[in-house]
């Protein structure tokens, strides 16, 4: 059989990094073949050499036994390939229907698009409003207007980047169906991952990458999950020590019947009170979209807004503070975006230490101690093993898990009261996530009071005491870990409250 | 061969210092051709703009004289433009700090007072500020674009000198020119050698330069305002405030701007007319790029831009071409400048065809 | 009456010049680019037209010829600002100060005396409606063109798929490019558009509205023209109102002076500017309405992942 897709040799180096390395794989017509690796293993880069957003330095690429020469993303819708994003490469301030229409060829007639897709989305059971503007979508729907807009193309070989990222478990049944679907029409599919239990459950072959390259190739239903493991990380996993938490009497932060209209992204949060305590860690878990992002800049007073009485640092209501005050209150945060939010990119470390680490000493009668800044910018250089010029590199030039490694660094180096943490691990290896995690495990042992915004279970069940889920703007009651399960936090990460979407109710072990 | 793009892992020192040289050296060159399709000889002609009017003392002293409000409103217009706060209204400030200045040389009570010439310093400076302050309020609180505005409000301080010198201001004694009386020598800075125009404003001047140089790099002030020129999100994160750094920034400018108005006003000029500035604040914002916003590349590109208007004085009055040349000169300068500063960020590498 | 219809015609006249400067830049700034350059670009065209009328060529030719001295100055700013990534706003000002340079440099021969303006058309019995005929029937072709191009660039933004690429960019290139659109081909093509309009426009000023040569002479127009696509909050239509708006205002001013109003000239020429700072504040202040058409990556500078 001549094989869908056929890379020879690809590689590609960006300045300081090689993405991939020497990479060679075969995937046949009607294969779900996985692409596994951790985060920083090169797949997307892959993906995006596959599918002509970038350019290979060298290696050829074969598809249905033909070199393809020259291309880019339009040449390869042309020959069937389509991916999925794992950040959507959808227009917000437009329609569903026009976000589809940019990528089909043809006729520029969107009454007959729109009628297109709804029969499509209909006969592949993911149901979706033509006429809807993309900024009103929530996550998972916006997945789908990926997934229809690639179908439209009736492709041969369908690439999905880190799919589940944004579903609830139930969800990912959902679009396993869908792909297999799929493949039995005898469309390959390319399925980016790093987590092993859906590969296994999914995939018929596997590549390994690691480090940019090509560390084995299984049937991931014929490997055990160590196995995979092992040829992901090449190296036994760290072992976390969690000892019991010892909470403090009276919670550090404390929200109080917290509501809010919606952001820019369009998510209201509505009556949210919970609790945080030194010397444990609350969790935060649910699909990305859900208001996290707008929670979270209400508590690190980025965002501010008319109520009071509805936030409190240690007793204190902080409502009207913004950010710096509430950092004078004890408070550190690590955001969710490295670049641009927690440093500024063409800045030095040494100055990215001075943007949060200005109240511990850096700055004296209003000028700023450059050794000063230079020794802490070390320290957490070293503390933390970031892998950086010293401390006069800019920020923009770390990878994106030294960046990260380098904020957490500096937010615990301040020897916080209270630490809000978004996606601890993003973009880290799993060693270093392994360090962060046990850093804030310590941190918290210390009598911190440490709340966690993540959207991997696994590493919140890791380090988390207390478990709270959020869907639709609207937080669950507490949930103690020991207590609870995944499947418990996934039916909650879709229902909260009176709004029902899919699930059906079940018993739930609320603390208290 | 192919050639491809790339960024720069680190932004290239040498590319720093090499860019504003290879930039000054691109803009001759662009200038000498222009020269020579205009039918003059390059090399004579290049010669009476950029090294006639550095023969002589008298030369010198003009070259400072102008490079001085160039680079004291650059100054002020760098600790904006840090902050992505876009004063391009300094001119009208300009107007305005000299109006509120040659009111009190006018005016005051004790026209020999020695109070009266600090009193000026004052008022210009307010007024420039009081000026700026309008799109400063409007972005903080009304998030007002504050280009348009700061534009908006030199043509309108433009009218308003022009009203005042033609109507209740004129000197009547001026054989109905629209131009002032005469301030008094009280309110003038006296001239270092009455040869020259060079006068003692200067060193105001050269204190803020001193001051732009604590504020960027030494101050944590100017740090904040850079962080919310970089990066918004991040100067939110850490909790400084951008109307803070909207104010800075205008009422620096403003400030500056004022005070440069007063100083021409009680310098060369010493009475109101409507050409109170061969349009000083829209150079200056040249000035403080090629300045790269800091403080001695500023006294470089002020003195740059000085030798650019008295170049295109030289060869207006020498050749008969026209002193509007010197805009072309600053824009293609300008052009130059921010190509160049590409290659502090992005290289190019060359890859071989069989790679 | 005479009044009524001088004031009606003078504003729909006074306007063209902006619409044309504004509907471009609309353009441009809806594919994601600040081109802050609009006057250097106006001037530009002011002056070669004036210079091609001068030199003899006949009247359309000089029209062309000023939109394409606009054209080419929005290269300029092009290169710098899509090819070397430079600061938008400091590459529009550069634009605006060289342009005023070229203009000046071009007009010190000119001399002061004017040309033979641009003809109004005459429409055989529809400009001989009474009432009706002068007042809407006998402008110059320019006049009429303006009015073309707001039709043309409504349609093209909103009902062709050009248009939609073309708005998509301006709300996230990444996205664009990694759909596979050129985003830096597509941007260019913008610059180079407003840059003709803005052409178009100054070659109006010089060789129909004031057909005589005066250094700067479009006297922050193009400054006006940037407030205008705020003031549209990025849409055709308002950006067709709002001109009429200005061009009311600036003869107003005219008449005003004209009648010999007992209020200083500086004071009625000051207007339009001011009304600029009173219509931008009250636009700007509601944020959610300025962000519902507005081009998200607005000068952010882009470059594409290789």
């Amino acid at each position: 059989m001549i094989p869908r897709l056929e890379l020879r040799n690809i590689s590609k180096r960006y300045p300081g990094v090689v993405a991939n390395d020497d990479i060679s794989m075969t995937i046949l017509p009607g294969e779900i073949h996985a692409v596994l690796g951790e985060n920083g293993a090169g797949k997307s880069t892959l993906m995006k050499i596959i599918y002509g957003a970038a350019q290979a330095d060298s290696g050829e690429i074969l598809c249905d036994g033909k070199l393809i020469e020259a291309h880019n993303p339009a040449t390869s819708r042309a020959l069937g390939i389509e991916m999925v994003y794992q950040h959507f490469a959808l227009f917000e301030s437009v329609t569903v229907v026009e976000n589809i229409a940019l990528a089909v060829s043809g006729a520029f007639d969107l009454n007959a698009l729109a009628a297109q897709i709804t029969e499509l989305s209909q006969r592949y059971g993911m149901p979706i409003d033509p006429w809807r503007r993309v900024h009103d979508l929530s996550v998972g729907e916006r997945q789908r207007v990926e997934i229809v807009r690639c179908l439209l193309q009736s492709p041969k070989l369908l690439i999905l980047d880190e799919p589940t990222s944004v579903l609830t478990p139930q969800a990912v049944t959902k679009l396993f169906e869908t792909l297999r679907h799929l493949a039995s029409e005898g469309c390959s599919i390319l399925y980016i991952s790093h987590k092993l239990d859906e590969v296994q459950e999914l995939c018929d072959s596997a590549t390994v990458l690691r480090n940019g390259k090509v560390t084995g190739t299984a049937r991931p239903k014929e490997t055990t999950a160590i196995e995979l493991a092992r040829m992901m990380v090449g190296s036994k996993l760290p072992e976390m020590h969690v000892t019991p938490s010892v909470r403090s009497e009276k919670p550090v932060l404390t929200v109080r019947s917290l509501s809010a209209p919606a952001g820019k992204s369009g998510i209201a949060l509505s009556d949210i009170s919970f609790g945080v305590h030194g010397g444990e860690i609350v969790g935060l878990a649910g699909v990305s979209g859900n208001g996290q992002a707008e929670l979270i800049s209400l508590l690190s007073g980025e965002r501010l807004h008319r109520d009071t009485g509805t936030i409190e640092i240690d007793g204190k209501a902080v409502d009207r503070l913004d950010a710096a005050a509430r950092r004078k209150l004890g408070l550190t945060f690590v955001p969710e975006e490295r670049l641009g939010r927690g440093a500024v990119p063409p800045h030095s470390l040494s100055q990215n230490a001075v943007l949060t680490g200005h109240k511990a000493g850096l700055v004296r009668r209003g000028l700023v101690d450059r050794g000063k800044a230079n020794g802490f910018a070390n320290a957490v250089i070293e503390k933390f093993k970031v892998k950086a010029n010293g401390p006069q590199a800019a920020a923009q030039s770390l990878s994106g898990g030294n960046l990260q490694k380098y904020i957490v660094g500096r937010e615990i180096t301040l020897q916080p009261k209270l630490l809000l943490v978004s996606q601890p691990t993003w973009g880290v290896d799993v060693g270093a996530a392994a360090f962060i995690r046990q850093t804030l495990v310590d941190l918290s042992r210390a009598g911190a009071a440490v709340l966690v915004v993540s959207e991997e279970l696994d590493e919140l069940f890791e380090i988390c005491d207390r478990l709270l889920v959020i869907c639709q703007g609207r937080v669950s009651p507490p949930l103690m870990r020991t207590q609870t399960n995944r499947e418990e936090v996934g039916l909650l990460m879709t229902r909260i409250g009176g709004n029902n979407e899919t699930g059906r109710s079940g018993p739930v072990a609320l603390q208290n | 061969m192919r050639f491809r793009i790339e960024q720069r892992p680190e932004p290239s020192a040498s590319m720093r210092i090499a860019a504003p040289v290879v930039a000054t050296v691109l803009t001759l060159l662009v200038g000498s051709a222009m020269f020579a399709v205009l039918g003059f000889d390059p090399l004579s002609t290049l010669q009476a703009f950029f090294i006639a009017p550095l023969n002589s003392m008298n030369g010198l002293s003009e070259l400072l004289l102008k490079a001085s409000p160039l680079i004291l409103i650059g100054c002020g217009l760098a600790v904006g433009f840090r902050a992505n706060v876009w004063n391009i209204g300094a001119e009208g400030q300009l107007i305005i700090g000299a109006i509120a200045a040659c009111g009190v040389g006018l005016f005051y009570p004790d026209p020999e007072s020695p109070l009266l010439l600090p009193l000026m310093v004052v008022a210009g400076a307010g007024a420039g500020m009081l000026w700026a302050a309008i799109p400063a309020f409007l972005r903080a609180r009304m998030n007002t674009n504050e280009i348009l505005v700061t534009l908006m409000l030199t043509y309108i301080a433009t009218l308003f000198l022009s009203w005042l010198v033609h109507g209740p201001w004129r000197d009547p004694a001026g054989f109905n020119y629209p131009q002032t009386a005469l301030l008094p020598a009280a309110a003038m800075f006296e001239p270092f050698d009455y040869s020259y125009r060079l006068n003692p404003s200067i060193f105001i001047t050269g204190v803020a330069v001193l001051l732009m140089w604590l504020f960027t790099d030494r101050s944590f002030l100017g740090y904040k305002m850079s962080v919310g020129g970089a990066a918004p999100l991040a100067a939110r994160y850490a909790g400084f405030r951008e109307s803070a750094a909207v104010w800075t920034g205008l009422l620096a400018g403003g400030a500056a701007a004022g005070i440069a108005g007063m100083a021409e006003l009680s310098g060369p000029l010493g009475q109101l007319s409507p050409q109170i500035s061969p349009g000083y604040g829209f150079a200056a914002i040249i000035v403080a790029f090629i300045g790269r916003l800091n403080a001695f590349g500023i006294v470089l590109g002020g003195l740059l831009m000085s030798l650019l208007f008295l170049g295109g004085e030289t060869v207006q009055m020498t050749l008969g071409l026209s002193s509007s040349l010197t805009r072309i000169f600053q824009g293609i300068l300008l052009f130059f400048l921010l190509a160049a500063d590409f290659f502090i960020f992005y290289r190019i590498r060359l890859i071989p065809e069989h790679a | 009456m005479d009044l009524f219809l001088a004031i009606f015609t003078g504003t729909i006249i006074a306007a063209t010049p902006l619409i044309f400067a504004a509907l471009g830049e609309l353009v441009v700034e809806k594919s994601g680019v600040l081109n802050l350059g609009i006057e250097g670009m106006m001037l530009m065209g002011a002056a070669f037209a004036f210079w091609a009328v001068i030199a003899g060529l006949p009247m359309p030719v000089a029209i062309v010829i000023g939109a394409l001295a606009g054209a080419a100055a929005s290269l300029l700013f092009g290169v710098l600002a899509l090819t070397f990534l430079t600061n938008q706003y400091a590459a529009g000002l550069a634009l605006a100060i060289f342009g005023s340079g070229v203009s000046a440099f071009l007009g010190r021969n000119f001399g002061s005396s004017p040309i033979d303006a641009l003809k109004p058309v005459h429409i055989p019995l529809l400009s001989d409606i009474p009432v009706l005929g002068p007042m809407l029937f006998r402008f110059d072709p320019l006049v009429y063109l303006a009015l073309v191009m707001f039709a043309v660039i409504s349609w093209f933004l909103y009902r062709t798929k050009g248009g939609l690429i073309l708005r998509t960019i301006g709300e996230s290139p990444e996205t664009a490019h990694a759909i596979g659109y050129p985003v830096i081909k597509i941007r260019y093509m913008a610059v180079l558009f407003g840059g003709l309009m803005a052409g178009l426009a100054g070659a109006y000023l010089s060789v129909a509205y004031t057909p005589l040569w005066v250094e700067n002479m479009t006297a922050g127009k193009g400054w006006i023209a940037l407030a205008l696509v705020v003031f549209a909050t990025w849409r055709p239509l308002r950006v067709l109102l709002g001109a009429w708006l200005f061009g009311g205002m600036t003869i107003l001013q005219l008449q005003g002076q004209a009648l010999g109003l007992a209020v200083p000239s500086e004071l009625l020429s000051a207007l339009p500017y001011l009304a600029t700072i009173v219509v931008l504040v009250i636009i700007s202040r509601n944020r959610q309405i300025l962000a519902l058409h507005f081009p998200a990556s607005l000068a952010k500078p882009f470059r594409p992942a290789s």
